[in-house]
């Protein structure tokens, strides 16, 4: 019996907790994917840097917070620089889209144009974000930093095993939660959200019933901005904030959107969480769970490791693959908001 | 002069002109159908009037203004109301919301039109959260007029609404555009089903290669021997 306690411990302290907190960053970036794709009908590969770009605004007001002595007691003092984080970022998709996606918008470029030219945005706001912050680690979490300490727990169950929970994960969780039914309630019972789906669904119907095409891109790019400030905020409170690491965090959010379904909210999100924990459940040493369920002497020498953290990346590429080849249109067969 | 006219269409998509010298209208209460071969531009014509197809010569007039050089948008402000052909539903969002999204240049309260558009098609109030996609032919067709109905139009423009369907759906169908037709809307439809539709027309119009053929009431092309002999199959 206690083995089975200890590996359920050691399963939600390495697997569950974990994956939740990091699908629920992927699902936030794939949201942001999706909802640009449903309504402007490309693959936004510039959504990382705007993240970064989001997460890099949030750290520079969370110093100037720290600096004066603000901060919000057990929680990060990034939260209350968050908004700020999302009107800068809001402000630069309107920018970027006022400069360069409306001139394609006009042109009625191709798909594949707007791809190329959306990797062209990613390599200029990544310039950008380095110039201002530097390519280095930025830690910018304060506040209390767990909400269950790994010791705290063993001493309440008495298990080998600890379950750690950090607040940045708590953090990320709840938010991603809001966030989510705030999104789902705008598109699900406002006027304006009806529109999005409607424009999403049936270009030219839509226009023969009055709605208005650059008010449903710019309602696009207000969401895709909020939910990128809020995934890359979250996601350098939960690891760290390296510039880098969002070129990389690419592959997966995209995994993530087309998993379940490019174009489909509900599918972004179940997507995320696919992505998130096949890449812990693949890159997790199972030596102690086997030590702890197999009969003494069973127990395996080696980590008992699928893959090496190394090429948990790898993990969302297959994935995307076998889903592109199985079910091209994704899990919750996508397109339409 | 009728209500709605488009007078000496002249035009098409591209260099090559579709529409010769071509005239349809309709009145307030009236249903005018435009009947033909395949090719011959009934639909073209109908999205001439609506304003999707720049004419060369010739202008649509509705209550006796120019509405050549308005966009199709703003013909749905004017009072116009389209059926396309195809995809004319959202199909991902439920009835209700297609019916909402039809009133959407209505700021006013629209409920009692959707109360009249639940009249007029009983089996859409029952299906009204089930989504659009998801219905039959029939059905989606009225999804379709219903949202088209929405902005309560003083013209309802149909483009073959009855394709596809059975005939027993096209009947009722055809009911319920008599139907709209009593409460003084104008109808003009475009339709492959000829006959049937031009049993229910006031004014027909027969269209050969963009050329107004024969023109008069549904009753008299349908008695016309030659017409009867080229177009309705004897």
């Amino acid at each position: 019996m206690t083995d089975v306690l200890n590996t359920l411990a050691l399963v939600s302290n390495f697997i569950i907790v974990p994956g939740l907190a990091y699908g629920s960053q992927l699902a936030l970036g794939a949201l942001g994917i999706t909802i640009v794709y449903a309504v402007l009908r490309f693959s936004n590969f510039a959504h990382g840097e705007m993240m970064s770009f989001g997460a890099m605004i949030t750290i520079l007001v969370t110093w100037v917070l720290q600096a004066r002595g603000i901060n919000l007691g057990p929680l990060p003092t990034a939260l209350l620089a968050l908004p700020l984080g999302i009107v800068a970022t809001i402000g630069l998709c309107l920018a970027t889209d006022r400069l360069v996606y409306r001139y394609y918008r006009q042109k009625r470029a191709s798909p594949v144009t707007y791809l190329i030219v959306s990797v062209g945005v990613m390599f200029l706001m990544g310039g950008l974000i380095r110039f201002v912050i530097g390519p280095n680690d930025q830690i910018f979490a304060d506040g209390a930093r767990f909400i269950m300490k790994a010791r705290e727990f063993k001493q309440m169950t008495g298990l080998n095993e600890g379950l750690a929970i950090k607040s940045s994960q708590g953090v990320t969780v709840l938010t991603a939660v809001v966030i989510v039914a705030v999104l789902f309630w705008f598109l699900n019972r406002t006027r304006t959200g009806k529109s999005m789906r409607a424009y999403s669904d049936n270009e030219d119907l839509a226009l023969l019933s009055g709605i208005n095409p650059e008010q449903v891109v710019f309602i696009a790019w207000i969401i895709a901005g909020t939910l990128a400030a809020v995934a890359g905020t979250l996601y350098g409170l939960d690891k760290s904030y390296k510039p880098f690491t969002f070129l990389q965090l690419l592959l997966p959010i995209f995994a993530s959107a087309i998993v379940g379904g490019v174009g489909n909210p509900l599918g972004a999100i179940a997507g995320g969480f696919v992505i998130a924990f096949s890449e812990l459940i693949v890159t997790f040493a199972y030596k102690k769970v086997l030590g702890y369920l197999l009969p003494t002497g069973l127990a395996p020498e080696g980590l008992a490791q699928l893959l090496s953290t190394d090429y948990k990346f790898s993990v969302s590429f297959m994935i995307l693959v076998i889903v592109l080849l199985v079910k091209p249109t994704g899990l919750f067969s996508g397109k339409t908001l | 002069m009728s209500f709605l006219i488009g007078e000496n269409m002249t035009g098409g998509y591209g260099a090559a002109d579709i529409l010769h010298d071509c005239t349809i209208g309709v009145d307030k209460g009236e249903i005018a159908v435009v009947v033909g071969p395949n090719g011959a531009g009934k639909s073209t014509a109908m999205k001439a009037v609506f304003g999707m197809l720049s004419l060369r010569e010739g202008k649509v007039m509705m209550d006796g203004v120019d509405i050549t050089a308005l966009k199709p948008q703003e013909r749905v402000r004017q009072g116009m109301g389209f059926v396309p052909q195809t995809n004319n539903v959202f199909t991902s969002l439920t009835v209700e919301e297609n019916l909402e999204m039809g009133a959407f240049i209505r700021r006013d309260d629209f409920s009692d039109t959707m109360v009249q558009v639940f009249d007029l098609f009983p089996v859409l109030k029952e299906k009204r959260s089930q989504l659009a996609g998801e219905l039959s032919g029939g059905q989606r067709q009225q999804v379709a007029v219903g949202r088209a109905l929405m902005t309560r139009p003083e013209v309802l423009m149909l483009d073959e609404t009855t394709a596809g369907v059975s005939p027993i759906v096209m009947d009722e169908l055809f009911d319920r555009v008599i139907e709209v037709a009593r409460t003084g809307i104008a109808i003009l439809m475009v339709e492959q089903n000829a006959k049937q539709a031009l049993n229910i027309a006031d004014k027909g119009y027969v269209l050969v290669q963009g050329r107004n053929r024969y023109t008069d009431t549904g009753a008299a092309l349908i008695a016309n021997p030659e017409v009867r002999k080229a177009f309705l199959g004897g």
